[in-house]
């Protein structure tokens, strides 16, 4: 420990100066309090620190001590379930501790020290071992097991391994390395600002399958995948995030609330122990790691909460999982940057964010990503990044986003537009995009069927076309149609409403797989075809426009999982009611 | 241990740099003695070895650098609270100004707060009635929610801010209730319509008012709400007390905001407000809220009126972003004579699911504000064509459409200044207005409620007296 002195204090940032052998982003405490900080700028002999807390009452003459070491976060069994600030403190400890608000200068460490963890070992006495390797398994919660990893910089021949109950702290096994024995515990500490180890990135190539209609079949993700979600006013975007939380097939979850609001963050803290696990029936918070950073807690803690999310995400990737991180809001965290910039008096770029954003920004999504695990087995892990952004007044052009949707490879544009109309999930199909559609092509083409991303294009080019007809309908009113165009308008209606639309509080429609999601867009794109051959013939539109079996492909979303021999039924009821409808010509005669 | 100063380089604006002084700490409290012996406050804004830059919550003029004497207090600026700030008003740094005793304090808090750990936080679902239509049925309130109106220039956003202090309450509950009103940069005439809106109703007992005068210092306005919410966080938390705060008007804070930002010199983010902005309007806006285990809470109205009419403009836009909703005021309905003019359509209020339906209000009040805002929504866009192409082109059932959205807007939306409906009576005029449309459009309401609430049943006869009201107003 080195002691230095404070010379400056101008809001959450503190210059020190007389710290022995300061590094760049060394965490530092700072005044009697002793409030967490990090070193972010130095200059000769000065450091400026931004501080995680509130710093009334800092002083020049007040103390700072180094502890040599970056920001790090504790990692081992006890993560899962858990709440965390934006720097890793358990807040449901300091609740319990210390009472309803988050005073100055409270320490909790991350992981729990006195909670015992059952350890079966994965390896034998004499084995060896290189960092990566799995020493052995914790049952951490009733659906996730825990694989406790040889951290980095640790290889050598297994000494000893112990098999029982232990706390993170003591020792569960002993190996002999080159330069001597090492005790390893069940929990390791990692710098949240450096990415952690693999041994090899691969292009991301499984879809991740979210059950949600508008995403896996328009604009799909894929594990390992980024994505990034505008979220104005009022547009369903909690929704959709629970949604994914909730279905995708991913086996963990990071949730990041990063300057949200402290009453949306509860209502996270309150819903996700109650919602179900669709693939376990338990709660989805065994699988669920959260972190909460609100709007009016300190700044740079703020700036940190990614940061501590996605290392704790990629802890779970090295062994072997599937993680969704998923950030609510990115801009919250770029306003801190730009608070923080603003102080250091740094030459701003737009709209005063700092000419870096772009950059920090890409790497942070840089670190989604599938890989190779460190460890012999030759594992693989994902972690897919989710974020979203909160553009002011709505307005796309503005420097986040821009910075954003230059790394991210999926957008879901949702639009408050259609949530007023009660259209959700509320993205709009006219202006999202994803570029994983090659990947997921392939696999729907190998799994689901290979008409699918045919039958994807042509609905695609349906709804456009009903973007471009409304403009005519809008100037000159309906009559300007042609017959075929109106059966496309009304195609293009189903479309919307019986296959982007979904409810996800309806238990058969809240998930629908791959397969039922091809059978639903055959179905709707078989009868526009069907029925625009009709039209050829001569048969009258109104009376396709009549048929009841409209009403029969608009229930068709409600068919279960089990019951997808229903879509075939439904698909010849189409052919036979379309083909006894009399051409008017033959009426005629 | 006050330790004084006499050694003032630069005033720049409500800015003040001293030299030579030792042991300053960032936040800490001082004292500014002017050259004719008048004493204001100020707070350290940055310190750096031994010189500290000050902001002056006094107007500087009439300071000078050679005789300005600056003392520093040892302490954050704080508040001196006790139960017995009930009844009371005080200045916009928590002075008494009603000529009544000096307060005996309790306790003395920092104004900043701390924030509340999320985890400790409890959902708001207690709705509050507030007897206004418009709140209540469209868009209500509940406890511990912050719900901004969002107005402009000559709409009457004060008399919809004394209405909802005048009228709220839980539905069943009898509990102790308080109402804090900071006032920021508003004019005297404005404030004075409060005071003796307090005075008048004897709800001045049950009030807190913090004043800060259009030509008052502005920057003294930065601390106000935070002096209020410190207020309502002691009576709320430590008295149990159901809390509403008034923060009147959000727009001169930020502007009193920007000055010190520009003061300053820092680098501007949108329209020259600070980059800043969002993270100090959260630490004000978070502090509503309810807590586990703890019975009080603190319900936030703060009201802001925009520049221009303009919802994109950076202090509703962030607002919003921090806020749960909005009820926006209407100059078109305003300009018609309509009180109060609230703009249903895109008001919003985030927590009202929670708030409502078996058990809160009634089991039909979802269905139908979903119908009312869909039918008011397609009747406004009939009249909007008409005036276009005009009635003729209407379709029948358009029409009707047409006639509703004016009744809705003239029996519904429109009600008396001292007008207290209850949610009963606001549900039921809902179903009475819903009789002009055809029932097959009835699509988001169910059916056994259009029977039990339209079409006879307990509903009906409630609709009388509302209805003989709004009549009488007309």
């Amino acid at each position: 420990m080195s002691v230095g002195e404070v010379v400056k204090v101008s809001g959450p940032l503190v210059v020190a100066r007389g710290l022995p052998h300061p590094k760049m982003y060394d965490l530092v405490k700072v005044g009697r309090d002793r409030l967490m900080g990090e070193i972010i700028e130095l200059r000769g002999d000065r450091a400026s620190i931004q501080v995680y807390e509130e710093t009334s009452g800092i002083g020049p003459g007040d103390e700072v001590i180094s502890t040599g070491e970056p920001l790090s976060v504790e990692l081992g069994p006890g993560l899962l379930t858990s709440i965390y600030d934006g720097v890793q403190r358990p807040l449901d400890v300091i609740r319990d501790k210390h009472g309803n608000y988050i005073a100055r200068g409270v320490e909790e460490p991350g992981l729990s020290r006195t909670a015992l963890w059952p350890f079966h070992p994965a390896v034998r006495r004499g084995e060896r071992v290189a960092p990566g390797d799995i020493l052995g398994t914790v049952p951490e919660t009733a659906v996730v097991t825990h694989r406790i990893m040889v951290p980095t910089g640790v290889e050598g021949e297994v000494l000893e391994i112990l098999e029982g109950e232990f706390t993170v702290e003591e020792t569960i096994a002993v190996i002999g390395t080159e330069s001597g024995e090492v005790r390893l515990s069940m929990m390791q500490r990692w710098p949240v600002r450096r990415p952690r180890l693999y041994r090899e990135k691969r292009p991301p190539i499984r879809p991740l399958v979210t059950g949600q209609r508008v995403v896996d079949t328009f604009f799909p993700i894929v594990m390992g995948g980024t994505a990034c979600v505008p979220g104005p006013f009022g547009s369903g975007k909690t929704v959709l995030q629970h949604a994914i939380a909730k279905w995708a097939n991913s086996e963990i979850v990071i949730f990041v609330g990063c300057g949200e609001r402290g009453n949306e963050m509860t209502e996270v803290l309150l819903e996700f122990p109650e919602l179900t696990d669709p693939y376990s029936g338990e709660s989805l918070m065994l699988r669920t790691v959260l972190v909460a950073n609100t709007s009016n807690m300190p700044v740079a803690a703020r700036e940190a909460s990614v940061y501590t999310g996605i290392t704790l995400a990629e802890y779970y990737r090295d062994m072997g999982y599937n993680v969704t991180l998923q950030a609510d809001s990115t801009s919250r965290w770029a306003e801190a940057l730009r608070e923080i910039s603003g102080r250091l008096e740094e030459m701003p770029g737009e709209e005063g964010y700092p000419a870096y954003l772009g950059t920090r920004l890409a790497a942070f999504y840089e670190r989604a990503g599938r890989v190779v695990c460190l460890g012999s087995d030759g594992r693989e892990g994902s972690v897919t990044c989710i974020g979203s952004v909160s553009p002011p007044g709505g307005d796309l052009s503005e420097p986040v986003t821009q910075a954003t949707l230059r790394v991210v490879k999926v957008f879901w544009g949702l639009e408050d537009r259609l949530a007023f109309a009660r259209h959700f999930p509320a993205i709009s199909w006219l202006n999202s995009y994803s570029l994983y559609l090659e990947q997921a092509e392939k696999q729907w083409k190998e799994e689901v069927d290979g008409d699918y991303p045919r039958l994807r294009e042509e609905a695609m080019s349906i709804l456009q076309r009903e973007a471009e007809l409304q403009e005519i309908i809008r100037l000159i009113g309906i009559e300007a149609l042609s017959d075929q165009e109106r059966l496309l308008m009304e195609t293009a209606k189903s479309l919307r409403e019986d296959f982007l639309q979904q409810n996800a509080f309806d238990e058969a429609d809240a998930f629908t797989s791959s397969k039922k999601q091809f059978r639903l867009l055959k179905l709707i794109m078989d009868f526009h075809r069907l029925a625009e051959s009709a039209l050829e013939e001569g048969k009258s539109l109104q009376e396709i426009l009549e048929l009841p079996v409209w009403e029969e492909i608009a229930r068709a979303k409600f068919i279960s999982e089990d019951r997808l021999e229903r879509f075939e039924e439904l698909e010849d009821k189409c052919e036979r009611v379309l083909a006894s409808l009399a051409s008017e010509r033959a009426r005629r005669v | 241990m006050a330790r004084e100063y006499l050694t003032v380089r630069e005033i720049v604006g409500p800015l003040i740099l001293l030299e030579g002084v030792e042991g300053a700490r960032y936040n800490e409290l001082v004292e500014v003695e002017f050259p004719d012996g008048k004493v204001g406050l100020g707070n350290v804004l940055e310190v750096e070895e031994d010189v500290v830059l000050l902001q002056s919550f006094e107007a500087t003029s009439g300071l000078d650098v050679a005789h300005t004497r600056i003392r520093f207090t040892g302490r954050g600026l704080e508040l001196a609270v006790t139960r017995d700030i009930l009844g009371r008003v005080f200045d916009g740094l928590g002075r008494p100004i009603d000529g009544g005793p000096r307060v005996i304090p309790e306790k003395r808090l920092d104004i900043n707060g701390s924030p509340i750990n999320p985890f400790a936080r409890d959902y708001p679902t207690d709705f509050i009635q507030t007897g206004i239509s418009a709140i209540d049925g469209l868009n209500p309130l509940v406890r511990g929610q912050k719900l901004p109106i969002f107005s402009g220039a000559g709409l009457p956003h004060n008399r919809l801010a004394a209405q909802i202090a005048r009228q709220s309450g839980v539905l069943g509950k009898a509990e102790e209730f308080a109402v804090i009103f900071a006032a920021m940069g508003i004019t005297f005439e404005e404030a004075d319509f409060f005071v003796s809106e307090f005075r008048s109703q004897a709800a001045l007992e049950r009030a807190v008012l913090f004043i800060n005068l259009a030509d008052d210092p502005a920057i003294e306005r930065i601390a106000t709400p935070r002096m209020a919410l410190t207020a309502a966080e002691f009576l709320a938390f430590e008295y149990d007390m159901q809390v509403l705060v008034l923060l009147t008007d959000m727009t001169y804070y930020c502007e009193a905001l920007r000055e010190i930002s520009a003061a300053r010199k820092e680098v501007p983010g949108r329209r020259g407000y600070p980059g800043y902005l969002y993270t100090d309007l959260a630490t004000i806006y978070e502090r509503a809220g309810r807590i586990k285990e703890a019975r009080g809470s603190i319900t936030q109205i703060p009201v802001l009126s925009m520049p221009d009419d303009d919802k994109t403009h950076p202090i509703p836009d962030l607002t919003g972003y921090i806020t749960e909703g909005q009820i926006i005021l209407s100059r078109e309905l305003n300009r018609r004579g309509i009180y109060p003019p609230i703009d249903v359509l895109p008001s919003l209020s985030r927590l009202k699911e929670k708030g409502i339906g078996e058990g809160k209000t009634r089991e039909d009040h979802s269905g139908l504000s979903n119908q009312l805002f869909s039918a008011y929504a397609r009747g406004k866009e009939a009249r909007e064509l008409s005036v276009i192409l005009g009635e003729a082109a209407l379709t029948e059932e358009d029409k009707l459409f047409v006639t509703f959205s004016n009744e809705f807007e003239d029996r519904f939306i429109r009600q008396g200044e001292y007008e207290n409906r209850s949610i009963t009576e606001t549900l039921s005029l809902g179903w009475e207005l819903l009789r002009l449309l055809p029932r097959s459009e009835l699509k988001r309401v169910k059916e056994d409620q259009i029977r039990r609430y339209m079409e006879g049943g307990s509903g009906d006869e409630a609709v009388l007296p509302a209805a003989e009201a709004m009549d009488a107003v007309d």
